[in-house]
C-alpha cells in the first residue's frame, strides 16, 4: 500500500476477511484513491454499508462507518445524510444487498435524487453464504442454489438506476482500475444521487461454480468480457449478448434533495 | 402563565411532545390509526428547522431515524401493527448499537392486517419481543391526551438516558380522542440528551463504559473521531469479535442498564389499593375504563383498587409484589386475548388469584363489564 494511502485504513484491522482473489480488495482501493484525489475532508465522509462480503469494507476504513442490517445502507445512509447533509455519505453494497433485499430503498434513493454515492461491490454471487445466485448472477450461470442453472433474469443495474431518477451513472471493474477511479471521482463530485456498478470477481463461489475458479481467468474473463459504452452504441442486442459494457452512462442536473428541503423549511418558517 | 388549555388530539398531543422533547427528525409510512403523527410532523418539524421524510416503506423509515440519530439529531417515527412488525428487524439493530430513538406504536386490531381503524392492546408482546435475540427495551403507555404529551416527552428522554429505543404504546382511542390539555411552559420541561465523550480525547472507544453506569458516552457522525458502528456483535471499540467472553459483556451490560436502573424507569399509579381485596390492573385507554368501574364499585362500598401501568416494559413486578397481604385477587383488564396477565401471574407466584378481562372484537372494555367480571371473581367459592 502506498505510504500516503495508509491513513484512509485501519491498518489494525487487516489482513482482510475476504478469500484469495476476491475482487473487493481491488475495488476498496479504487474507492480510497478517488476519496485521496479529491482530497476530500476524511472526517466529513460517512461509509454505510449493509450485509455481505462488500459490506465488511467499512470496518477497514478510517471514516465514520456504519455496517447496517441486509440490504438498508441507503435507508439509513438517507438518516444520515437529510440530518447532516453536509457530510459526504458513501455507500458501498454488494449486488444481493443492493439489487434483491435492498431493491425498493434502491430505486426511491435513486428517484430522490438524494446526494449519496453507492458503489455497487457486485461479483453475480451471493459470496458471505457461499455461492447462492443473486440478482445479478447470469442466465445460465451455475450457484448453489441453480445447481441446474440460473434460469433468472439479471438486471441491468445501471438502466434501472438511471429509470428511477439516479442523476449519474456508470460501470466499471476490477480490471480497468484507472477508469473505475476516475468513475468514483466523477461520481463523488456529483451533486445528487450517483452509482457506480462496480464489476467484481469471486473466483471461490462463482469461478468454482462456473469453471472460472482461478482469480486470472476470472480477469481475463472480464477483460474479454467488456466494451465501452461508446462502441456498445453501434452493436445490435444479439452482438452485445454476453458483453459487460463500461464508462458512463448519464449525466443530468437536477434537484437534490437535501438542497429541496432547505427551500422547505425556509418556506415553512416564512409561514407560507 | 404562558400555558393555556386547548382541545387536543392524542396523535396531536405526541407530535407537541415530541418537539418539546427536541424531535429534530421524523421518517415515517403512512398507516391508519398513526398517520396525524406523520402529517403534523411534516408540518411542524421544518418550522423549528427539523426534518421531515416520509420512506418508502416501514424497514426504510425505522432505518433513516437510526441514521439520523447517530448523526445527532434526535429522531421518532410512528407506526401500527403492520407496520410495527416490519420496523422490528431495525429496532434490534437499535437496541444493539445503543442508537436513541422513539418508536410510536398506535394499536390496531390485529394480527395482520385485522381492524385498521379499531382499538386493541395485542401488541404488549410484540414491544418486547419484535426483534429477535436478547435484547433491553423500554415501552410506557399512555392513558390521557395530555399524559401522552408527557410520556413522548419521557420516552425521549429515557431513550437518549439509557441509549436504548424507546416505544411508545398507544392504542387507537388514546391516539384519536380529543381532550383539554394544557401544555406546560417550554422552559418548565426536563429534557434529557445523550452523553458525549469528551472533546478532548484522543481515543475514542465508542462502547467503553466510561463512567460505570452501563452507558457509554455516544459521539455524532461527522463530529471529532471517526468510529464505527455495527450490527455484529462487537467490543468496547465498536468492531466485530465471536469472543464468548465480549459477548457475554456486551448483552449484560445492555440488560443491567436497563435493571438496574428500574427506580428512574419504572412508573405506574396505585389508587385504593391500601384497603383493597381486589385490584384491578390496566394501561392504555383500557385504564379509563376501570377508572370509572373502581369508583363506581367503591362508591357502593366495595374495597376495590386499581394499578395503571404507565411503563409496560420492563415489567413493573415490583408494583405486584408490594402489594398488601389483604389483596386477594388481581384482575388484569386488556383489549387482547391475555398477554400481560402471565406477567401478573408470574409475579404473584401463587400469592393472588389471578384473573383476565379480554376483549378482542375492535370494542373496548367497558365499565359495566369490568365491574360484573370483578363481582364474579370476588365471589368465587
Amino acid at each position: 500500500m502506498r505510504k500516503e494511502l495508509e491513513k484512509y485504513f485501519r491498518t489494525e484491522k487487516l489482513p482482510h476477511i475476504w478469500c484469495p482473489g476476491c475482487g473487493h480488495g481491488i475495488l476498496t482501493g479504487a474507492v480510497v484513491r478517488a476519496i485521496d484525489n479529491l482530497k476530500l475532508d476524511q472526517g466529513k465522509i460517512c461509509i454505510v454499508s449493509g450485509i455481505g462480503c462488500s459490506s465488511r469494507a467499512p470496518g477497514y476504513l478510517n471514516f465514520n462507518t456504519l455496517h447496517t442490517t441486509h440490504g438498508r445502507a441507503l435507508a439509513f445512509a438517507t438518516g444520515i445524510k437529510l440530518a447532516k447533509p453536509e457530510l459526504k455519505v458513501i455507500v458501498l453494497t454488494g449486488d444481493g444487498d443492493c439489487a434483491a433485499i435492498g431493491g425498493n430503498h434502491f430505486i426511491h434513493a435513486c428517484r430522490r435524487n438524494i446526494d449519496i454515492t453507492t458503489v455497487v461491490f457486485n461479483n453475480n454471487i451471493y459470496g458471505m453464504t457461499s455461492g447462492q445466485y443473486s440478482p445479478m448472477t447470469p442466465q445460465g450461470a451455475f450457484a448453489t442454489t441453480a445447481p441446474y442453472g440460473n434460469i433468472d433474469r439479471s438486471f441491468d443495474l445501471c438502466k434501472l438506476a438511471q429509470s428511477a431518477g439516479a442523476t449519474y451513472v456508470a460501470r466499471g471493474t476490477v480490471y480497468h482500475i484507472p477508469q473505475l477511479i476516475k468513475l468514483i471521482e466523477k461520481a463523488l463530485l456529483h451533486k445528487g444521487f450517483s452509482l457506480i456498478d462496480a464489476i467484481s470477481i469471486c473466483p471461490t463461489y462463482f469461478g468454482r461454480k462456473n469453471k472460472m475458479s482461478s482469480p486470472v481467468r476470472m480477469m481475463e474473463f472480464i477483460k474479454d468480457a467488456c466494451i465501452p459504452a461508446k462502441n456498445a452504441e453501434k452493436l445490435t442486442k444479439e452482438e452485445l449478448a454476453g458483453k459487460i459494457v463500461i464508462g458512463e452512462f448519464y449525466e443530468e442536473f437536477a434537484p437534490e434533495y437535501t438542497e429541496e428541503y432547505a427551500k422547505v423549511i425556509e418556506k415553512a418558517r416564512e409561514g407560507k | 402563565m404562558n400555558s393555556k388549555a386547548i382541545l387536543m388530539q392524542g396523535n396531536e398531543a405526541c407530535v407537541e411532545g415530541a418537539i418539546a422533547a427536541g424531535m429534530r427528525f421524523y421518517a415515517g409510512y403512512p398507516i391508519t390509526p398513526s398517520t396525524e403523527i406523520a402529517e403534523l410532523s411534516a408540518e411542524k418539524l421544518p418550522k423549528v428547522g427539523g426534518k421531515f421524510i416520509q420512506m418508502e416503506d416501514e424497514i426504510a423509515s425505522m432505518g433513516a431515524v437510526i441514521g439520523a440519530s447517530l448523526a445527532g439529531l434526535k429522531a421518532m417515527t410512528a407506526t401500527s401493527g403492520p407496520g410495527f412488525s416490519l420496523k422490528q428487524e431495525n429496532i434490534g439493530f437499535a437496541c444493539l448499537t445503543e442508537v436513541p430513538c422513539v418508536i410510536v406504536n398506535v394499536q390496531r386490531g390485529g394480527p395482520s392486517t385485522g381492524l385498521p381503524t379499531l382499538p386493541a392492546q395485542g401488541d404488549v408482546m410484540q414491544a418486547r419481543w419484535g426483534t429477535h435475540g436478547d435484547h433491553p427495551i423500554i415501552v410506557v403507555s399512555p392513558s390521557y391526551v395530555k399524559e401522552v404529551y408527557e410520556l413522548t416527552i419521557r420516552a425521549f428522554n429515557l431513550s437518549e438516558k439509557y441509549r436504548v429505543p424507546c416505544i411508545l404504546l398507544m392504542d387507537e382511542v388514546v391516539a384519536h380522542m380529543r381532550e383539554k390539555v394544557e401544555l406546560p411552559d417550554p422552559s418548565s420541561i426536563k429534557i434529557i440528551n445523550r452523553k458525549k465523550p469528551d472533546p478532548t480525547i484522543k481515543e475514542y472507544e465508542p462502547y467503553k463504559d466510561c463512567d460505570g453506569d452501563g452507558i457509554p458516552p455516544m459521539a455524532n457522525f461527522g463530529e471529532g473521531i471517526p468510529f464505527h458502528v455495527t450490527g455484529l456483535i462487537h467490543d468496547i471499540t465498536g468492531f466485530p469479535s465471536t469472543s464468548a467472553t465480549v459477548t457475554e459483556a456486551l448483552i449484560t451490560r445492555l440488560m443491567k442498564k436497563i435493571y438496574d436502573n428500574l427506580d428512574d424507569i419504572l412508573d405506574y399509579e396505585s389508587i385504593f389499593t391500601n384497603d383493597a381485596d381486589t385490584v384491578i390492573i390496566s394501561f392504555g385507554s383500557t385504564a379509563r375504563s376501570v377508572m370509572r368501574a373502581v369508583q363506581i364499585m367503591r362508591r357502593e362500598g366495595q374495597k376495590i383498587g386499581m394499578l395503571r401501568l404507565k411503563t409496560i416494559w420492563p415489567f413493573a413486578h415490583r408494583a405486584i409484589q408490594e402489594l398488601s397481604s389483604q389483596v386477594k385477587n388481581l384482575i388484569v383488564a386488556e383489549m387482547n386475548f391475555g398477554q400481560l396477565v402471565e406477567m401478573v401471574k408470574a409475579s404473584a407466584e401463587g400469592r393472588f388469584y389471578v384473573a383476565g378481562i379480554n376483549k378482542f372484537n375492535g370494542e373496548l372494555i367497558a365499565p359495566n363489564e369490568i365491574i360484573s367480571r370483578t363481582r364474579e371473581v370476588r365471589s368465587r367459592a
